[in-house]
């Protein structure tokens, strides 16, 4: 099978640097070592081309940063990641160039990820430019097709970002992206601070230009009715780990871990029959000292002993859909 | 309880004056929940701000009545209104982190707000922060009494800031986007606990947002404003069910759950206006596939079906299911 992009068994972790005198003191026994924050706790998925692959879960979950390392952004601390089945390390430097300008990355926010000072035809045509995409004679057209096709007014090429609207702006980042021609856009929380009106407006251009360019999308948000709509497979992702991964039909309407259960369950919903707001308990564990066993077990309702001290594994309970539940065996 | 009529709030400047609110009546009975709603820069949060008087300057309230059990807010003097304010109307911001004083302990904070409004001794004052503590669902109130906010999460945090809105016991409380920075399990527990002190304890509920489904199940009654104006106003049943404004309509329609899976949204074309450059008339005019010539004028609020509406062209079909 042709997979755009796999990762295998990544984990990342972040800790700060010890000091030399820290150093000293931790051989000693003076010193705990500095806490370490498993991001990313052995997670594995594989995205094949056209595919549209919703990332959800909660703060701290890891979603992001599984985006950044995919993205190429981070360095994976173990495992691989694979660009067409190949790894960046063992391409030759021009195609490894290619191979990461082939996937690109939408932030949420696109007044911190566009450069206040810049005006929109630099921000759009460097990299191009950089790359050798077109050519300094040919930027202003360029340019001005790579508007259109998001939705821009490319008589705005002058502008700097602050003279457009919090919708137009990440409009500007979309098309900054596409500028590289990738095939591969991982979006980061891209409609989350959008206003609802403006929300369905980028989330219909993502679905056009799918139609229009084949591409491949990375989709992650903590809002599970933009990822139901857009994407084709789901994974639930819950401190560092996956816990569940199935199509988009599957997950929706079979849930399999308690965790994806209560998600779905404490989604707010427009039904406006008045209901009773009943929530799980407890909070999402700092990652810092995530618990023991299955994370999830500390507010899981149906935890047993055995959910406290062993891992689950992710194992297929259906066909395309997967679980990391101890329940299932 | 509490009754707004003809709310005008403006940026007062040498330059003229931008209206960011104008002609808002609201209101609100005991124990009754009402969800506002808006996308940003509607006027959602400066209707808050201006109950509570809030505004600096160069905005102000121009005209209109705030009427709090029968007494005008707005002739009301600043001492006075100090000892309603986080006293009898309580407010509860977006991000606690911001509400919350970094450098004092949490009980400090929470002793302060009693001893500004009563004077009762510091045991009774902790006993009573600890109490609300409690109501919030906070495990251990008596040891997190001595926490600094840096040492609590984020939900907890804002529980720690509702607590602080529910010391005196308040009659209204405002509560402006409180859960949007909060996970989907987080903001469920933060609603199930607004709702059952506003039915136990008879607690009037202002729910300011931009978030449909979070009122949805919440709120009695919904308000919808738009570019500083209150389009649709009734019940949160009927008003969901059959959106009778465009805007109301067209909101509703966008929301991907409202949509078949994978097909193109229905959106709303265009962006909000801005304050300094209002359509003429109906300020959703531009953006309105019904608007006719009629639309130039500004409409005013008429009752139908049991709503308020401010529309010249109300949708009589394709309500959403």
């Amino acid at each position: 099978m042709s997979n755009r992009l796999e990762v295998r068994n990544v984990s990342k972790r972040f800790s700060r640097k010890s000091g030399v005198v820290e150093r000293g003191a931790e051989l000693m026994g003076l010193k705990a070592p500095n806490p370490v924050v498993r991001a990313l706790d052995d997670v594995s998925l594989a995205v094949s081309k056209g595919e549209v692959v919703g990332i959800v879960g909660e703060s701290g979950c890891g979603k992001s940063t599984l985006g950044r390392v995919v993205a190429g952004l981070l360095q994976a601390s173990d495992g691989t990641v694979l660009f067409r089945d190949k790894r960046l390390q063992d391409m030759p430097g021009e195609e490894a160039e290619t191979a990461r300008l082939k996937v690109q990355m939408i932030f949420q926010d696109p007044s911190s990820s566009l450069n206040p000072r810049q005006r929109v035809r630099e921000i759009i045509g460097a990299a191009p430019l950089h790359h050798g995409l077109t050519t300094a004679r040919e930027l202003d057209d360029y340019v001005s097709q790579q508007m259109a096709r998001s939705g821009l007014d490319p008589s705005m090429a002058s502008r700097f970002p602050h003279q457009f609207s919090g919708g137009q702006r990440q409009r500007i980042s979309i098309a900054r992206a596409l500028a590289v021609q990738p095939d591969m856009l991982i979006c980061d929380e891209s409609v989350a601070a959008l206003d609802v009106s403006i929300q369905a407006q980028i989330l219909n251009l993502f679905l056009d230009l799918r139609e229009q360019l084949d591409l491949t999308y990375i989709f992650i948000s903590h809002d599970l009715s933009v990822v139901e709509h857009i994407s084709d497979r789901v994974v639930v992702m819950y401190l560092g780990r996956v816990v569940e991964e199935a199509t988009v039909e599957e997950l929706f309407s079979h849930p399999n871990h308690p965790y994806t259960r209560a998600l779905l369950q404490e989604r707010p919903s427009l039904d406006p029959v008045q209901r009773r707001f009943s929530a799980i308990e407890g909070e999402i564990p700092s990652p810092l000292s995530p618990p023991s066993g299955c994370h999830f077990h500390p507010r899981c309702p149906l935890a047993t002993a055995r959910c406290r001290v062993m891992r689950p594994e992710l194992r297929s309970v259906g066909s395309r859909h997967k679980s990391a539940c101890h329940l299932n065996d | 309880m509490l009754e707004i009529k003809g709310l005008k709030t403006e940026v007062v400047t040498e330059q003229g004056n931008f209206t960011l609110i104008d002609d808002v009546n609201l209101s609100l009975a005991a124990g009754e929940v009402m969800g506002l709603v808006g996308e940003s820069g509607s006027g959602k949060s400066v209707t808050g701000l201006s109950i509570m008087g809030l505004l600096d300057k160069p905005v102000q309230v121009t005209s209109g009545q705030i009427l709090f059990k029968g007494r005008d807010l707005r002739s009301t003097s600043q001492k006075e209104l100090r000892s309603i304010r986080g006293n009898r109307i309580a407010m509860i911001f977006q991000d606690p982190m911001s509400t919350l004083n970094p450098v004092l302990r949490v009980d400090t904070q929470m002793m302060e707000v009693v001893h500004a409004h009563e004077s009762v001794s510091k045991r009774i004052a902790r006993e009573r922060a600890r109490d609300a503590l409690g109501m919030v669902g906070i495990p251990s109130p008596e040891e997190r009494l001595s926490a600094y906010p840096h040492q609590f999460s984020g939900g907890m945090r804002q529980r720690v800031a509702i607590a602080i809105a529910l010391l005196m016991s308040p009659d209204l409380i405002i509560a402006d986007e409180p859960t949007t920075a909060l996970d989907v399990t987080i903001q469920a527990q933060i609603l199930s606990i607004v709702q059952k002190l506003a039915r136990e304890k008879g607690t009037a509920l202002i729910w300011v947002t931009h978030d449909l489904s979070v009122v949805a199940g919440l709120a009695e009654k919904l308000s919808v404003m738009y570019a500083g104006r209150i389009v649709e106003q009734g019940s949160t049943a009927d008003l969901l069910r059959r959106p009778l404004h465009p805007y109301t309509n067209g909101l509703i329609a966008s929301l991907p759950a409202h949509n078949q899976r994978g097909a193109r949204l229905k959106q709303i074309s265009g962006t909000t206006p801005s304050v300094v450059n209002m359509p003429k008339g109906c300020a959703f005019r531009p953006r309105c596939s019904s608007a006719t010539e009629i639309c130039l004028n500004p409409p005013t609020p008429e009752p139908v079906e049991g709503r308020l509406l401010r529309c010249f062209h109300p949708v009589m079909e394709g309500a959403p299911s």
